[in-house]
């Protein structure tokens, strides 16, 4: 395995890291029309989260990297991928008496840039880490964990992971986190935890709109307008526009399916999103075996099918929760990875899409950034 | 202890750590001593909670310590203990 060594972009190229299950790879461009594929990365381990982080006048690469061998880790490099570190001594890890051993890194999460030392992590089984070292050394949200609903919070079909992670990007203390299953929890104060899950139905369990327990797939949300949320549940898509203290389904009419896994708000509009609807929960795929990307720009009242560039017969994909994302330019970027290996781009706010790569391994996170 | 080579890169390419320990010698007392003197290398055998991964066989001699007595089993003096991957994975 030859290894691809350091990243070679330039200031202003922008960078999509692709976590597959089989390493970490990456695309670069300067013009988003042109792409040069680099990787992998710890070939052979899983890498669920990375981030290219560029606060504070780093560029940082973090990658959440499990092997199925030698277990978790957070690795670092400060010099595009040439090489790498790990927290030492390795503080991404429960502390002595608290009967649990991180099994996976579901999510690395920067927050703001007034904080560009604060970085966050959110672990298998379901648990925050917050770094104020820009992610060198890490300790456990005790808060989060010692929450009295944690013990009967149960696993999805993904096991019982912390898989987003919403900071104030102001820089207050408010943050919000989602569980599957266990639904989205939010702290106003930086200390104490509470559900927030009014109004999101769960047909899986006894009680229609329980307190918690919701099977939250994934939840984001506009940086100038951090109170409004766009979430994708097991069951349904949802806007809340108080930060989680109320929830209002949306789409229930217009998409073809309210079940999928990721859900992107678009940076450059906070009445814009995206979702890509799967069939059902039972058949995991796109419907009529067409990759379509739906997109709303008044909120979640209507949303408007995007298909040009993307497969459109016997496309039976898969879209994991974290493997689509959007950049900060204008157009906006957006960046979709399939279960299985393909890549696709769109450079003009999804009214038309391009393959960046495909027979990639499984893609199980895809994120991106400006090297600045 | 021999090290599996992707382990070895965390102990200066070093393919057999030599462990001075007081006997009698357990397999739990071999993996303290590593975790100890090579943290990176005791994380990647035995997780925060002490209990060894999943995928990770750690032989006495010819044997499976897990067919043994675990992290109780015995080393006797001179028995080279070996850290091998389990054919999973990758």
């Amino acid at each position: 395995m030859v290894d691809p060594g350091r990243l070679e972009a330039s200031a202003g190229d922008v960078v999509v890291l692709v976590g597959t299950a089989k390493g970490l790879f990456t695309l670069t461009s300067s013009d988003r029309r042109r792409w040069n594929l680099n990787g992998p990365w710890f070939p052979g381990e899983e890498i669920y989260a990375a981030v290219l982080d560029c606060r504070g006048g780093r560029a940082r690469l973090l990658a959440g990297a499990t092997s199925s061998h030698w277990g978790p880790s957070i690795y670092r490099s400060d010099d595009l991928g040439g090489s790498w570190e790990e927290p030492e001594p390795q503080t991404l890890a429960f502390p002595e008496g608290a009967g649990a051993a991180v099994d996976r890194v579901w999510q690395i999460q920067p927050a703001g840039e007034t904080e560009p030392d604060l970085v966050f992590a959110g672990v298998e089984p379901a648990a925050l880490f917050r770094s104020d070292d820009a992610g060198e050394s890490f300790r456990l949200d005790e808060n989060l964990w010692n929450h009295e609903h944690r013990p009967q919070w149960q696993p999805g079909g993904g096991g019982l992971c912390l898989h987003t992670i919403l900071p104030d990007p102001t820089g207050g203390p408010r943050l919000g986190v989602a569980v599957s299953a266990a639904g989205f929890y939010r702290t106003l104060d930086g200390v104490s935890w509470e559900a927030a899950n009014a109004g999101i139905r769960a047909p899986f369990l006894p009680e229609p709109t329980p307190k918690f327990g919701q099977c939250v797939h994934k939840v984001d949300r506009h940086p100038s307008e951090p109170e409004t949320l766009f979430l994708q549940h097991h069951w349904g898509v949802y806007r809340s526009s108080d930060f989680g203290g109320s929830w209002d389904e949306i789409g229930a009419e217009s998409l073809p399916s309210t079940f999928g896994f990721p859900i992107v708000a678009d940076p450059n509009d906070p009445g814009t999103a995206y979702v890509v609807p799967l069939t059902s929960d039972m058949f995991r795929c796109t419907p009529d075996g067409r990759l379509r990307v739906y997109r709303t720009t008044d909120g979640g009242d209507s949303w408007q099918a995007l298909a040009d560039g993307l497969p459109q017969e016997n496309a039976f994909l898969t879209v994991l929760r974290d493997s689509f994302t959007a950049d900060t330019s204008d157009p906006t970027g957006l960046y979709l990875g399939t279960r299985t290996g393909d890549l696709f781009a769109s450079a003009d706010a999804g009214d038309s899409w391009q393959e960046l790569a495909r027979h990639l391994p499984p893609v199980l996170c895809v994120k991106t950034a400006v090297l600045r | 202890m021999r090290l599996a080579a992707a382990l070895q890169e965390h102990a200066g390419r070093a393919p057999v750590l030599e462990l001075d320990l007081a006997p009698p010698v357990t397999v739990g007392a071999v993996l303290d001593a590593v975790a100890t003197n090579h943290p990176a290398i005791g994380r990647r055998l035995r997780d925060e909670g002490g209990t060894l991964r999943r995928h990770v066989n750690v032989f006495v001699g010819p044997d499976n310590a897990r067919d043994l007595q675990g992290a109780d089993t015995v080393v006797g003096e001179g028995v080279e203990v070996a850290v091998l991957p389990a054919i999973s994975g990758g």
